[in-house]
């Protein structure tokens, strides 16, 4: 649906966007994940029109359009701060664009009803920009929006104005919109978790590149760096070095001790530093030794944190001199079972859940 | 923060001082209505009785009523032209990413210093070259430029408020940039437009300098009340126009001011 | 513990069609800005710089008879240099504009403090207020001084209602004194509102910690106001002297022969004298000496700042 070919975009000297390529697909709610600067808004700008690219291509819908301006591109946006015309009411504004298309009055309203009744604003056609909540103007963005059937809906971080609550329910909505509409989704955030919980692809930007295009599980479990890994939930790192004799190779890692390295392609030569990563959940915890022969090591507990029903633990090992952090769920009743801090405790991992990250 | 008692005298010294300020700023000014309602010809206290003679004096002055239908006419056109100009160049400058911006707008700023005599005779020059004959249309000219920075530095502040993402959600809707002007821009700006449109009618309906040197036969008002200054008889009568005029730059002026917000937005306006 | 996908292979890129004028238009910003602003910079340019380089192409000329000899000549200059009356005309000019912008700036350096630092509700209005009588007829408003300055005027008439004077005093109307103070009276706004907008710039978080840190009143103003708000004095000076230098309404209207400013004598040279070249020249002059004037201000202000 979208095809993103090489593109950079500078302002000045600054680079914003520099030679990034994504393919969007039909049908897909996909996310453009990055902190603030990572460029991320400035390529929606460019996919919307609104900022020329300096170099590199996109074709929308099999048409190329960098050159495109943005009236007639097939895209519509939901802008950041919804952007509704304060001097039209609703209804006004949602049929905005539909002057152009030269469709008859009658037709015209129904349409709107249609689109009030979608966004479950039905009697508010009256109301005027400023007598709305940020929650309805965002409706009204959407509808004003989707009331043209565009071919790619672009959103611009439309949930970031929004309050804890209603930016939950807003996902929700969202996502069943975009699954009944069935039109291409394309969301700029900031918000980890809501890229995760929405999109079937999420792209991770960073310095203006992007760094890594999966699906959520796959971002999640096989981050392919340090960043992305950081970036997406929270995650222990240990540095290792590689030990490699022939075909095999190992991995000496602090604190850890000595694992198998799966390295099919022979990116690493021996002596080579490598970091590895581990979610929190991804430890197991033992009050007493464990009768594992292989992936186990002994801690002391440090301190703790509480997140609603769940604990964080911090375990000191030997060999490391950070903390390794654990999330464990708490079991109704086991209170009795609860160490004291500075107890010895063991871990252990399984060996999949480790993640061996890219050179950098 | 604690407010001392030296403090406080020093307010009041201020506000005594800023009171006494403004008396003298509009005393002059506001001597040509008092003296207008005088019954004496001479213009000298005490006042003599109060009488309308002046004013209904006005009114069978044929020059004069030629005069202000010029000033009239010359207003209107200048109004609109210099306000068309502007819209353009005020969201350029307040909305575009331009490269040597800081000398196209002091470029633009310039017939607010340059002194009104110099711009004058040197437009008498040129077009004397082009062997125009000055009429209400070279005054127009020079006028249009001389109200030019006035109209930008009015509609500046107001297209520096419009939200950008307005026109893009516009022009993503599917309206060209015409249409998104039309539609969204002009709505946004209309005060900052009206506001420049009071303002710059009433510059060039007080102007003198400039008309001065490029108005030919044709006088303008302030020519007419120049050219009339030279009768100490019609002093009385020339005080009564004068006072009509104050009255109503005043509320031209305020209005636009108003309108546009002066004052709120002067932080912006320093750039000049 | 896998890397990533390989790349996809991308279909290959069609044709663009929006190549050309419109292509490149929606690629330069700046391009479409300089188009919208050119309709003005067309005018201004024709109608500003076009009048001056002929007004510089004139002051070359020469009058012979009733019509305009074209050769080059710099006779016009010459005879400036000749003739010591240019000289002290030009300087007189010079310094009674200086003289009013000074004492204006001076006077309303406190009136502009007072709004920004102690008006805070009404405040768009008392610069309204300020501002207002500047936009009218500069004509009235010279006019009007007469009816306060005058041989009968108000000054006169009260004094001599007090008995302070036998006769009417004449050093008031048709003297320097006179012009200076109806310029500075009738210039106050262009001095006023750029002090006032970078004393309204100046951040109060500064003069609050100047106050933490134990400066009293008075040289938190000396040490923080009067310095951040120097940038605006500079502007307030050269607004206004530019233009006071060539006014000549105000002298002819109220100056006298002591009075006269070299403004009347080039809008003489091109009204009953006839004499448009050396009017030119003479308003050459009088550029060149605006510009040097200023410069020397503005080196000055430099090195006091340092």
């Amino acid at each position: 649906m979208i095809s993103i070919r090489n593109v950079c975009k500078s302002f000045g000297r600054v680079q914003a966007v520099r030679d990034v390529s994504l393919e969007i697909h039909q049908g897909e709610f996909f996310s453009l994940l990055g902190a603030s600067g990572s460029g991320k808004t400035t390529l929606l700008r460019m996919i919307a029109g609104f900022e020329p690219v300096t170099s590199g291509h996109i074709v929308i819908d099999g048409q190329r359009s960098e050159d495109m301006p943005p009236h007639l591109r097939p895209v519509n946006m939901v802008f950041q701060n919804y952007a509704i015309f304060p001097h039209l009411n609703v209804r006004d504004n949602i049929a905005y664009g539909l002057r152009r298309l030269g469709i008859a009055r009658p037709r015209q309203a129904a349409m709107v009803d249609e689109m009030l009744d979608l966004i479950a604003l039905p009697s508010y056609g009256d109301r005027r920009a400023n007598q709305l909540s940020g929650g309805q103007m965002q409706r009204v963005a959407l509808a004003r929006a989707l009331i043209l059937k565009p071919k790619v809906l672009l959103l611009d971080e439309p949930l970031g104005a929004l309050d804890k609550q209603l930016r939950d329910q807003m996902q929700l909505e969202l996502r069943s919109l975009q699954q009944k509409l069935g039109i291409t989704f394309v969301l700029v955030t900031h918000d980890q978790e809501e890229a995760l919980t929405l999109s079937d692809r999420v792209a991770v930007m960073a310095e203006g590149r992007v760094v890594q295009v999966d699906t959520p599980a796959g971002l999640y479990d096989t981050p392919r760096n340090r960043l992305v890994a950081g970036f997406v939930g929270n995650m222990n790192f240990f540095d290792g070095t590689v030990r490699r004799t022939g075909a095999e190779a190992l991995l000496d890692v602090e604190g850890l001790g000595r694992m198998p390295l799966n390295d099919p392609v022979g990116a690493f030569r021996d002596g080579d530093p490598a970091v590895v990563a581990l979610r929190p959940e991804g430890f197991t915890l033992h009050p007493s030794p464990p009768a594992a022969a292989f992936g186990v090591v002994q801690g002391r507990l440090q301190a703790r944190q509480y997140l609603g029903g769940r604990q964080l633990l911090h375990i000191a090992i030997e060999g490391r001199t950070a903390s390794v952090t654990v999330l464990r769920q708490i079991a109704r009743g086991a209170e009795a079972e609860q160490m004291a801090e500075g107890s010895p405790i063991w871990l252990t991992w399984p060996q999949d859940a480790l993640v061996v990250l890219e050179k950098e | 923060m604690a407010v001392g008692g030296a403090f406080g005298r020093m307010n009041r010294g201020l506000a005594i001082y800023a009171v006494a300020f403004v008396a003298v700023l509009y005393l002059p000014i506001l001597l040509i209505p008092l003296f207008s309602f005088n019954a004496g010809v001479y213009v000298k206290f005490p006042l003599e009785g109060v009488t309308l003679r002046w004013y209904a004096d006005l009114a069978g002055r044929e020059t004069l009523h030629h005069a202000f239908f010029n000033s009239l006419q010359v207003g209107l056109v200048v109004a609109i032209m210099s306000t068309v100009l502007a819209v353009p160049a005020a969201k350029a400058i307040a909305r575009y990413r331009l490269p040597g911006k800081r000398a196209i707008v002091g470029f633009i700023m310039l017939p607010l210093v340059v002194p009104g005599l110099i711009f004058g005779v040197a437009l008498l020059t040129l077009l004397n070259r082009f062997g125009a004959t000055m009429s209400l249309a070279t005054v127009g000219i020079g006028h249009v430029v001389l109200c030019l920075p006035f109209a930008i530095a009015t509609l500046l502040p107001r297209f520096e408020g419009i939200d950008r993402s307005m026109e893009e959600a516009s022009a993503d809707l599917g309206e060209n940039a015409w249409w998104t002007f039309w539609r969204i821009t002009v709505p946004t700006i209309l005060p900052g437009i009206l506001a420049s449109l009071l303002l710059t009618f009433t510059i060039s309906f007080d102007e003198f300098i400039l008309a001065f040197f490029l108005s030919g036969t044709e006088a303008t008002l302030p020519m007419y009340i120049w050219s009339q200054l030279r009768f100490p008889q019609d002093f009385p009568s020339l005080l009564a126009l004068a006072t009509l005029i104050l009255v109503f730059s005043f509320v031209m002026v305020f209005a636009s001011l108003r309108i546009a917000g002066f004052g709120r937005t002067a932080r912006r306006e320093g750039a000049i | 513990m896998s890397f990533g996908g390989a790349p996809a292979i991308a279909p290959p890129l069609p044709r663009g069609r929006w190549s050309g004028l419109s292509g490149l238009l929606h690629r330069n910003e700046a391009l479409r800005g300089y188009l919208l602003v050119s309709p003005a910079l067309i005018v201004m340019a024709a109608a500003i710089l076009m009048p001056l380089a002929t007004i510089v192409m004139t002051s070359f000329w020469s009058v012979s008879g009733y019509s305009i000899d074209t050769t080059l000549t710099a006779r016009n200059y010459q005879a400036m240099a000749e003739q010591p009356m240019y000289g002290v005309l030009i300087g007189r000019s010079l310094w009674m504009a200086a003289l009013a912008t000074v004492v204006t700036v001076a006077l309303c350096y406190p009136m502009a403090y007072f709004v920004a630092f102690h008006i805070h509700r009404h405040k768009a209005l008392w610069l309204i207020i300020m501002t207002l009588p500047f936009w009218t007829s500069y004509l009235l408003r010279v006019f009007s001084w007469k009816v306060i300055l005058g041989y009968e005027g108000l000054i006169n008439t009260a004094l001599l209602g007090a008995g302070l004077i036998d006769q009417p005093l004449t050093v008031f109307l048709y003297s320097q004194t006179a012009v200076v103070i109806v310029l500075a009276h009738s210039w106050a706004a262009f001095a006023l509102l750029p002090i006032y907008v970078s004393l309204e710039k100046i951040d109060r978080s500064y003069v609050e910690a100047a106050a933490d840190l134990g400066d009293s009143p008075a040289r938190r103003f000396w040490r923080i106001v009067v310095p951040l708000s120097l940038p605006g004095v500079v502007s307030a000076f050269f607004l206004m002297f530019i233009p006071t230098v060539g006014d000549y309404i105000t002298p002819a209207m109220l100056g006298g022969p002591d009075g006269m400013m070299v403004g009347n004598l080039v809008q003489a040279n091109f009204g009953p004298m006839n004499n448009a070249p050396a009017g030119a020249a003479l308003a050459i002059v009088m550029i060149v000496a605006i510009s040097v004037a200023g410069l020397a201000f503005l080196a000055l202000t430099r090195l006091v700042r340092r």
